[in-house]
């Protein structure tokens, strides 16, 4: 066997060996997808509910709370950045990153001090090259997000929710992260948590307004309006940050999923221009060796037809 | 008779939803039946059991379900209970509660007694 044969013959073989890594991590990433989306849609009822019970609060009463009221001049806002711990998602965590970055450039055009709260190695290792402070990080969950995980990465948040902004507190608390749309289309997107959107929940109510047909029912708080927005702070916090996290999990999901489907498509297709240059190279050391065969009989004939003269 | 929709719903899945003719749960100022009609509220849950008699197509019975915090709320005859956990008193491992609570009381670990208690609470309330 020539030498560029044998060089041909050992790149398909080491190619062969990736994609069959590659296709075996699509189909684990795949099957993570349904999960992560059954979770999703488990966490719904829950994340609705929740929103619906803040609404009623915010609307039923004149309470003035850090989860309703809007700061004239926020001086200080969070971002929550979530990205992922593992890389191979082709642009999943740098399109978080951008997507955060950009909130960022906002707030602080806007005039307001940012401190940067992190999920997932990524995002960190992002900040940590750079040089930039990170306020918090968590690394470790992002695959596979418990209520318990959302619960740690709002503790941090709350607290400083409910500090005077005088004292390292936060006007707004703002959050980045990888929307799941569908299996093809995950979209970062930027989401002020708190104060809530009065515009959003004005849309809402004006939903629920025309579906009943009637006013808002008054509600009776018990024991009173504070105390239930005292409580439901935390719970209405955490529950969007679980809601994010397990979106961020689903996208990052279908990112390997589809960068590895690509990887896989393309050591198909190395693997096919290798076996054509392989081909090549054999003939072309057939025809060489039937050249030299014929060449050499040809001298061979010549020469003892010379001597028979 | 007027209807009672119940969601009972936990922070990572639903855990019971039905009809109801009488749900009474323990709010941080005290216990409260809710009955169809009942005026719009929304209360802060203390740890406790919830009972809810059921009605109309899931049958006449009752189901008891642990709650560790959360909120009742109720408008237009749906009443939705919101916990960070909740579970069925038939979905509680009994022995494994009271293991729990043997461990926490000789760990002093107050949280996991309290979550412990409420659970054999709720088991021992649905028999």
């Amino acid at each position: 066997m020539g030498s560029q044969l044998r060089i041909y013959k050992r790149r398909i073989k080491s190619v062969s060996a990736t994609k069959k890594i590659t296709r075996a991590m699509e189909m684990i990433a795949a099957s993570r997808i349904i999960k992560a989306q059954r979770r999703v849609a488990a966490a719904t009822p829950y994340a609705d509910e929740i929103t619906n019970a803040v609404t009623a609060v915010a609307y039923g009463s004149e309470v003035k709370h850090p989860l309703t009221t809007k700061i004239e001049r926020p001086r200080r806002a969070a971002v929550l950045l979530i990205t992922s711990d593992r890389g191979l998602a082709g642009g999943y965590s740098s399109n978080a990153i951008k997507a955060g970055e950009h909130l960022t450039g906002e707030l602080v055009a806007s005039g307001m001090q940012v401190d940067t709260y992190i999920v997932g190695r990524k995002g960190v290792a992002y900040y940590g090259f750079r040089e930039r402070p990170i306020t918090h990080s968590w690394t470790g969950f992002t695959d596979n997000p418990t209520y318990a995980d959302a619960k740690d990465v709002a503790a941090p948040l709350i607290e400083a929710i409910r500090k005077d902004t005088d004292e390292g507190g936060i006007d707004e608390l703002h959050i980045a992260y990888t929307e799941f749309v569908s299996m093809i289309s995950q979209t970062p997107v930027e989401r002020q948590l708190l104060p809530m959107e009065i515009v959003d929940s004005a849309e809402e109510s004006a939903e629920v307004f025309k579906r009943d047909g009637a006013p808002r029912p008054l509600y009776d708080f018990e024991p009173s309006p504070e105390q239930v927005l005292d409580a439901l702070l935390p719970g209405y916090v955490e529950s969007r940050i679980y809601t994010a996290l397990l979106q961020a999990a689903a996208s990052k999901h279908a990112a390997t999923r589809r960068a590895m489907k690509s990887a896989t498509d393309n050591a198909e297709e190395l693997i096919k221009s290798f076996t054509r240059l392989a081909n090549a190279a054999r003939q072309a050391e057939i025809t060489q060796e039937i050249t030299e065969i014929v060449g050499g009989a040809s001298a061979l004939a010549d020469a003892t037809a010379g001597s028979e003269r | 008779m007027a209807e009672l929709h119940v969601e009972l719903v936990a922070a990572d899945r639903q855990v019971w939803s039905g009809e109801a003719s009488l749900v009474v749960a323990r709010t941080t100022s005290g216990d409260i039946g809710i009955m169809p009609g009942h005026q719009p509220l929304l209360a802060v849950l203390q740890p406790g059991p919830v009972t809810i008699r059921t009605a109309g197509e899931t049958g006449q019975g009752t189901v008891v379900a642990a709650v560790h915090g959360g909120f009742v709320s109720y408008t237009d005859g749906k009443l939705s209970l919101l916990a960070e956990i909740a579970e069925l008193s038939e979905e509680i491992d009994v022995e494994r509660a009271e293991r729990a609570l043997e461990r926490a009381r000789s760990e002093a670990d107050t949280p996991a007694e309290r979550r412990a208690d409420v659970r054999l609470r709720a088991v021992a309330a649905s028999r």
